[in-house]
């Protein structure tokens, strides 16, 4: 993705690496390069780009123009008393995280990855393993600038219809170009870690729902190739940001250093079934047997903690050529038997998901197309060349779909687009919204036009 | 938009009465497909096509086209395109011919090979500019074995395959990064009204089979399919056969 602002036609897949399409990327390093941009998308339309990591195709536009916008990435000001920040739309978790920890700040959400530009967050309305606590990331934007379609800025505040439709809006209502952001004090920037064992799906949404609000981390390795009695065993991860007397006396020396693991990457080109049934019941079966039943004060790095996968460049190739699926849907609370089929199905059909989490979600942000509602959400990346996976996951939608739950637009690949208003009920404000705010659809990606958004 | 599995939502045939095409068209409605144009010399049969293919489920809608006619593809395919994003054109018309009143009447042969070879070349020209132009989708061609090494009994129907087979493989290199995946289908002898009739040589298909095996490249991006997939070996072996060996071979 590397492109100045003359535009190159390269083809472009999300991180799941499924439905290459090829696109003109642009890469603007001013607004005003972004706004000329815009004005000078063709009847195919232009959508904004981050880091590439929406596994779907919601970061593609074929044949139009791709705005990859990680060269707008300016840290404007930082309130290192109030906790805000004002930043260009490009900048990415990894860098704020960079600059906000030796100042006694942590960004308010971060989800598996810190290779996120904060427009990405924005747009996908990301959530973490705080979202039980913290909600998801819009919920602490306090404003945003967005360029329109007709090449104009506008300041969009909380509480407005624009920024209902903007957070979680997939970039189709314009190009986030700043956004001011309030920030997490923090005293170290380690976690205090505390881990148990749950024997089946019953006993670990019991744990979720009894002890969640202690933590303010909190997520559920799920092994999914358990079987019988063991369907669903998992083992919880609950952390804190560790407060500085935690810290053992070396550590205390530089409390808020921010520390990263690098390996290579995973080459390219990997032959497709690597990650197997055996290979990942193997796994499952480590990981769970190796797991504390439980402890806890266990000290760990941000990076460790939440980003592991971070540390492998390019993981999403471990898959090979194919490419895989990223499957989350969310079913609301009292929907606890659609969760129970859910998981029993996945189970019975012996997909080698990995990795796969469980997580109850806290209360829903107003965002139009925001994902998270209060509920269960289920995550888990499965091979595309599973044969009859489709066709699985469509039943799966049915199940979902019933129980009044969701599909994440920023991960989907392939949902059914009939389904869709079902799941996103004010879907119809968002596209009159659309309709009004943009007539020409400018702002038009691979996702837009699959679901007809 | 093609999906995760490659599965288009709409879809072009080239060839509407083609029971490969049809057999295809029926699996992909049963998946994503929602619209389908069928293109074909207008005929009650074109329409019927059009009418079983609706029972499925899918939006379809029926256009004059003549492969005999490649001055006509652009203004026929192109409003098509026009209208919508195709998300894949399955090219499948072709005419076996008669082997025996082709070699009489060189005239026949022509038809043939207008049909098979000059008429895909334009027809498939056409739909890949359009399809880079909305920058995806696939181009899926039906080549045939009959191509791969000319046979007494039918090589002038060969010889048009073998060419459309060539051209296909040239432009799918020559359209690699463009966001257009061709693919080439080599199907054996497949049990349908084109062959009805004739003698079946070893290893015969059915429609629903090449069918599946195009949903299956589809998934897998593949650029070469084979239907069934040991033709790819057979054939390979068939490849070397010295040519005396190979006209006393009964195939």
């Amino acid at each position: 993705m590397s492109a100045d602002t003359a535009p190159v036609t390269v083809t472009v897949t999300g991180w799941g690496l499924t439905a290459p399409t090829a696109a003109h990327v642009i890469r603007p390093r001013t607004y005003e390069e972004a706004a000329a941009a815009v004005r000078a998308c063709g009847v195919r339309g232009g959508i904004p780009r981050g880091l590439g990591r929406a596994y779907g195709d919601a970061a593609q536009n074929a044949g139009g123009a791709v705005l990859d916008m990680t060269g707008v990435d300016r840290i404007h000001a930082i309130d290192a008393d109030g906790g805000t920040v004002l930043c260009d739309a490009g900048v990415s978790l990894h860098r704020l995280m960079e600059v906000l920890l030796p100042l006694g700040w942590f960004v308010p959400v971060t989800p598996g990855t810190r290779h996120v530009t904060v427009g990405g967050a924005i747009g996908a309305d990301i959530h973490g393993r705080n979202h039980h606590v913290s909600g998801s990331f819009s919920r602490h934007v306090l404003s945003l600038e967005l360029l329109t379609a007709d090449g104009g800025i506008r300041t969009v505040s909380r509480g407005t219809p624009l920024f209902d439709a903007t957070t979680g809006g997939m970039g189709l209502t314009g190009v986030i170009l700043t956004a001011t952001v309030r920030l997490l004090p923090v005293e170290t920037s380690l976690l205090s870690v505390a881990t148990e064992r749950a024997t089946d799906l019953d006993d670990l949404m019991a744990r979720l729902t009894a002890t969640d609000h202690r933590h303010r981390y909190s997520v559920a390795w799920i092994d999914l190739l358990a079987r019988g009695a063991a369907t669903g065993r998992a083992v919880l991860t609950r952390a804190d940001h560790a407060p500085l007397d935690a810290l053992p006396a070396r550590a205390r020396r530089a409390p808020l250093a921010f520390r990263t693991l690098q390996f290579p990457p995973v080459p390219a080109h990997l032959p497709q079934g690597l990650l197997g049934r055996t290979t990942v019941g193997l796994f499952n079966e480590l990981r769970y047997r190796t797991a504390p039943r439980a402890r806890t004060g266990r000290l760990q790095r941000i990076s460790t903690l939440f980003h592991p996968l971070d540390g492998v460049p390019h993981w999403n190739r471990v898959h090979g050529r194919g490419g895989f699926v990223h499957y989350q849907v969310v079913v609301g609370r009292g929907q606890e038997d659609a969760l129970r089929r859910i998981v029993r199905r996945i189970s019975a059909r012996r997909c080698p998901a990995f990795p796969a989490v469980l997580k109850r979600f806290g209360e829903a942000a107003p965002g139009w197309l925001s994902f998270p509602v209060p509920g269960w959400t289920l995550a888990l990346d499965l091979p595309a060349g599973l044969p009859g996976l489709g066709a699985f996951l469509d039943e799966l939608d049915e199940e979902v779909a019933t129980a009044g739950g969701r599909v994440h637009l920023a991960k989907d690949s392939r949902v059914r687009p009939e389904l869709l208003a079902a799941m996103y009920p004010r879907l119809d404000d968002f596209r009159a919204l659309r309709a009004e705010l943009d007539p020409r659809a400018v702002f038009t990606s691979d996702l837009s036009r699959r679901l007809a958004l | 938009m093609k999906d995760a599995f490659g599965l288009p939502q709409s879809l072009l045939v080239l060839g509407g009465t083609s029971e490969i095409a049809l057999a295809t068209a029926r699996r992909l409605i049963a998946r994503r497909t929602r619209t389908v144009w069928l293109a074909g010399r207008p005929s009650p049969a074109l329409e019927q096509a059009a009418e079983q293919l609706r029972g499925h489920g899918a939006d379809v809608h029926t256009v004059a086209f003549d492969a005999l006619d490649p001055d006509s593809h652009e203004t026929a395919l192109g409003k098509v395109f026009a209208e919508s994003d195709v998300d894949m054109v399955l090219l499948a018309f072709g005419i076996l011919g008669d082997q025996a009143r082709d070699e009489r009447e060189p005239a026949w042969a022509v038809r043939v090979a207008q049909t098979n070879y000059t008429g895909a070349v334009s027809a498939a020209l056409v739909s890949a500019r359009a399809l880079q132009t909305q920058g995806h989708g696939s181009l899926v061609v039906l080549s045939s074995t009959a191509g791969e090494r000319a046979r007494r009994s039918d090589f002038i129907y060969g010889s048009s395959k073998a060419g459309l087979d060539v051209f296909t493989q040239g432009l799918g290199d020559a359209l690699y990064g463009t966001g257009v995946h061709v693919m080439l289908v080599r199907a054996g002898f497949v049990r349908s009204k084109m062959t009805a009739g004739l003698e079946e040589t070893p290893l015969a298909t059915t429609p629903e089979a090449v069918a599946t095996a195009v949903e299956l490249g589809l998934r897998r991006r593949s650029e070469t399919v084979w239907v069934p997939g040991t033709l790819r070996v057979v054939m390979s072996a068939l490849r070397h056969v010295p040519r005396g060996l190979f006209r006393r071979l009964p195939l």
